[in-house]
């Protein structure tokens, strides 16, 4: 597993990042054909490497809520409640449609900066990803 | 955030047990001077999905069972039905259409053919493509003249409710809420899921508070007054948003009527009490059911109920309106 993506700490983010299987990005590729795709990592060599990573949406929260990725990232949300919710940013970068059970969103996040999320049926629920 | 709590102690509504009975309210009487104990009962569903309460003579919740078999009683009658979530296709409903067509089938089998229905929201599953038409499509095999609707969160959260709007919000004021006499009776629709922001209540705003002051100024206190709204309006469970947070302001400018009725949905289980001169009583979903307050890590369709006992979950509100008469009879009945 790559060491280049700064999890925060949380034993759960830990567990995010493993189950988010690297992917050696090829340059000159779009990033968001390349992540997520649960093939196993290579080791990091350049600074083109991405990382996918994964969210859990479960008991109303997203888990992990901070989330530091490498640019290039392609950020991957999976509601696992019965309930649905949306991956919204708070700046309308994006936003997903209602996502039910099982269903899952995915990000790419390409600039630097801190992007702060929410769902939009229920707006307490919020997030941060941190892209450096 | 201003949250309304009634004397009575909210986590006995919690028990998902029959006859679950307020024991705390003798030890406090209210300021009204009520004793609660002959007032208040809370209901949950029973093991056999039947829902059975009688509050001081004067609210009833029935089965269908009980109430067919019953004349026709009051001026008029009218059905409130609510979170039907077209779009919904998991466990433990994945027919949402049937189920509410079945609720449409009970109702037109009413030996008095209500005057009307109102929706409390949550007519789509989280904005699915094609989820209003399928709900107004199968609306209209109601043998009722019109539905009054407001909105849930489900209803409006992707497009602040501009599609709910263009749909159902006809003859409504601000953005959807409504009022309209019948028979000398004040209906109140509310709109309280348009600004949840940071909070996790309901919320009705000032613009739609400062309008149901003006709406209710010129009313005689003898007016029955029924609002209706989507989020509870009392503070039914506010951990998981089952209260709405500006509610106490609307409460505050009913408590001058003689009769109040307040139904909400949402919540996808009954529960009701008396407050006063108002009655506050939510819904069951056509859809599907969720969990008690506190019955679960959070809310949402509720999985683990039996299938061959979803149906006692699921139903409608009759409720009769006796002039003279107050509070209004408010009978629920299951699809089962």
């Amino acid at each position: 597993m790559t060491s280049r993506v700064p999890f925060t700490s949380k034993p759960s983010a830990w567990r995010a990042a493993v189950t988010g299987a690297a992917l050696i990005a090829l340059l000159g590729l779009p990033a968001s054909l390349l992540a997520a795709q649960g093939a196993p990592s290579a080791p990091p060599v350049t600074a083109a490497k991405v990382a996918g990573s994964k969210i859990s949406i479960e008991n109303f929260e997203f888990s992990p809520r901070t989330v530091t990725v490498p640019v290039g990232t392609m950020v991957t949300w999976t509601n696992n409640d019965g309930e649905p919710h949306t991956v919204t940013s708070s700046a309308k970068l994006f936003s997903s449609s209602g996502l039910d059970e099982g269903e899952s969103f995915s990000y790419t996040f390409a600039s630097p900066g801190t992007y702060t999320y929410y769902c939009q049926l229920h707006p307490h629920m919020t997030g941060t990803i941190v892209v450096k | 955030v201003t949250e309304w709590h009634s004397p009575h102690k909210e986590d006995n509504m919690a028990e998902p047990t029959i006859d679950t009975h307020d024991d705390q309210s003798t030890d406090h009487p209210s300021e009204d001077g009520i004793d609660r104990r002959g007032f208040l009962e809370c209901m949950a569903w029973a093991g056999t999905g039947v829902l059975l309460t009688v509050s001081g003579g004067v609210l009833s919740s029935r089965t269908l069972a009980h109430a067919a078999g019953a004349p026709p009683e009051g001026d008029f009658s009218f059905v409130q039905i609510s979170d039907s979530h077209i779009g919904f296709s998991a466990e433990p409903n994945r027919d949402v259409t049937a189920t509410l067509q079945q609720a449409i089938g009970k109702i037109n089998a009413l030996q008095s053919v209500p005057e009307f229905v109102l929706h409390t929201g949550d007519l789509s599953h989280s904005q699915k493509p094609g989820a209003f038409d399928t709900l107004a499509e199968n609306l209209k095999s109601l043998k009722a003249r019109q539905v009054f609707y407001v909105p849930g969160e489900h209803d409006v959260f992707a497009d602040g409710g501009k599609e709910y709007l263009n749909r159902f919000g006809g003859g409504t004021k601000g953005k959807g809420w409504q009022s309209f006499d019948y028979k000398g009776v004040r209906f109140v629709g509310l709109v309280n899921v348009l600004t949840f922001k940071e909070s996790r209540l309901g919320s009705l705003g000032p613009e739609q508070l400062d309008w149901l002051k003006q709406d209710l100024g010129g009313l005689s206190g003898s007016t029955p007054v029924v609002v209706f709204a989507h989020v509870p309006l009392w503070a039914v469970y506010p951990q998981w948003g089952w209260a709405t947070g500006d509610g106490e302001q609307a409460l505050a400018l009913l408590r001058r009527f003689g009769s109040v009725t307040v139904l909400n949905g949402h919540i996808h289980q009954v529960m009701q009490k008396v407050e006063g001169n108002m009655t506050f009583h939510t819904a069951m979903s056509t859809a599907f059911p969720q969990p008690p307050p506190g019955g679960a890590p959070s809310p949402g369709p509720w999985k683990q109920v039996p299938e061959d006992r979803v149906k006692s979950m699921l139903g409608l509100t009759q409720v009769n309106y006796v002039e003279r008469k107050s509070p209004l009879a408010i009978i629920d009945s299951t699809l089962a």
